[in-house]
């Protein structure tokens, strides 16, 4: 008895040495080198692997870095203080960048918007935006508000406020992904400094557009009169000049006789609020919304 | 060994005991990576890539070390208890070595392997299928054949799931009954399907 115990501990005792140093000479022998710094950039790096590099994820990033000299400014969720650790890693100085965001350019909340048509399908914007009808809104080229931008988000920036998409910028790192992602190509990414953006992306009639939403841009050209150096046409869209981005009290200034053109906060607040003052006659109000 | 037991030793495992619907064996990995078929694929790579193997080296062992009585001092060393032991080390270590063979010469099949390699190496199915053929005494290429065709068997039953999974994800479920539990119905009712492969093979 006592030698099946001490022969049975024996054998495994002698397989796990035997293993355990084959593993240890393997290991040795085949042994791949790898540059210490790659690890240390990946540290630094902020591991969402949001792909918005243009790399397959945040490792790939950071060998790409330290290998091929990739700038790492081309990562955009990385703060300013982590870009300078990562040069200090690689020994280059990381290019500059400007902060960037996402904007929504839509103002059509549920209540802010004419109703088309119910829909009862799959609650998101790709499946919404094939069917006819196109998900419910009247407007064709508005938000579809099921939310598909703010899925992809990995950093939970964009919150779906009374079916309208509205981007928090303080959390948006501008990756690009929710740009890929709506059907409606509706969300840019501009300069976080702008204050102020024209929420709309109509090109209706400019009729259809007073018909269909509360807030339209009727291309009336009034803030473009105001300063044509910080408003300027884009394929048929009013839109703040980006390289030149007015004031907040740009808005004021001009007064938009409709509200596209909105204070970047103001917009978000309202997003979640119901209009308060009735509809103008010319424009006839909107259905209730449905119960969903 | 002729082709006619090679085709009912696969048949066997793939379809008729089947590794997870009708063993219940591997369900961790069954159950966590088959939310996208993508993963799935991965997975299943890797589960035949590693059975395979550690059915030849677990079959060699048993053969060699384990079946084996010894006798010293006039007394008879019988090492079969140790079974399962041993061949949970081996497996490990297989895997380990496995490992840092393929970071060295085949990098994109280590990455496409990824993260799944050290994950199946402690899986229960793995040890199962070396198990089932030390318990049914299989030679070594028999062996082998069981592990690759279990590994296939294990593969198609997280396609099927993963596919149907993702099916799920987009459809409109009781709330009560989202994510585990509704997958835990799903795996019930497709180990019933695989129910009707029974008797296909003896």
């Amino acid at each position: 008895m006592l030698i099946t115990i001490l022969v049975s501990a024996g054998v495994v005792a002698a397989v796990g040495l035997i293993l355990g140093a084959l593993i240890g000479f393997t290991a040795k022998k085949f042994e791949v080198q790898t540059d210490p710094k790659i690890e240390a950039v990946q540290e630094l790096l902020p591991g969402a692997n949001c792909g918005g590099c243009g790399y397959a994820g945040c490792a790939d990033f950071a060998s790409a870095i330290v290998t091929k000299g990739a700038d790492p400014s081309g990562c955009s969720a990385c703060s300013d203080a982590m870009l300078a650790k990562i040069a200090e890693v690689t020994g280059k100085a990381a290019g500059k960048k400007e902060k960037m965001t996402a904007v929504v350019f839509c103002s059509g909340s549920f209540s802010r918007s004419a109703r088309a048509a119910d829909y009862n399908g799959i609650l998101d914007c790709r499946s919404a935006s094939i069917v006819a009808g196109g998900g419910g809104k009247a407007c064709r080229f508005g938000c579809l508000g099921y939310g598909s931008c703010a899925r992809a988000c990995p950093f939970g920036a964009i919150e779906i406020r009374d079916g309208l998409a509205v981007v928090h910028p303080e959390l948006c790192r501008a990756c690009g992904k929710c740009v890929n992602v709506c059907p409606r190509k509706l969300i840019r990414l501009v300069p976080a400094s702008a204050p102020i953006h024209v929420y709309c992306n109509s090109l209706e009639k400019p009729a259809k557009r007073r018909k269909f939403c509360k807030n339209p841009c009727l291309a009336c050209k009034k803030c473009i009169r105001t300063d044509e150096n910080h408003m300027q046409m884009q394929a048929g869209l009013v839109r703040v000049n980006y390289s030149n981005p007015p004031e907040a009290s740009f808005v004021e200034q001009v007064k938009c006789p409709t509200g596209a053109l909105q204070v970047e906060e103001i917009h978000r607040k309202i997003a979640a609020l119901k209009p308060v003052e009735p509809a103008p006659k010319a424009a006839p109000a909107p259905k209730k919304e449905e119960s969903k | 060994m002729d082709t006619n037991e090679i085709l009912v030793l696969t048949v066997g495992a793939i379809l008729v005991n089947n590794v997870v619907l009708s063993r219940i064996l591997g369900i961790c990995p069954f159950l966590g990576v088959s939310k996208r078929i993508e993963t799935a694929l991965g997975m299943s790579g890797a589960v035949i890539f590693v059975m395979t193997l550690a059915s030849f080296v677990t079959a060699l062992f048993n053969r060699f070390l384990v079946t084996q009585t010894f006798t010293i001092n006039g007394t008879e060393v019988d090492l079969s208890f140790t079974r399962i032991l041993l061949f949970i080390v081996v497996i490990a270590a297989l895997v380990q070595i496995v490992e840092i063979l393929l970071k060295k010469f085949s990098p994109s099949l280590y990455v496409s392997l990824g993260i799944y390699l050290p994950l199946i190496t402690t899986n229960c199915a793995v040890l199962g299928a070396a198990e089932l053929n030390a318990d049914a005494s299989r030679g070594l290429i028999s062996s082998t054949v069981f592990g690759f065709s279990t590994g296939v068997g294990f593969g198609l039953a997280l396609l099927l799931f993963a596919s149907i999974r993702e099916r799920l994800a987009i459809a409109r479920i009781p709330k009560a009954m989202e994510g585990t539990a509704i997958a835990l119905v799903t795996a019930g009712i497709l180990a019933m399907a695989f129910m009707g492969f029974s008797g296909l093979v003896k």
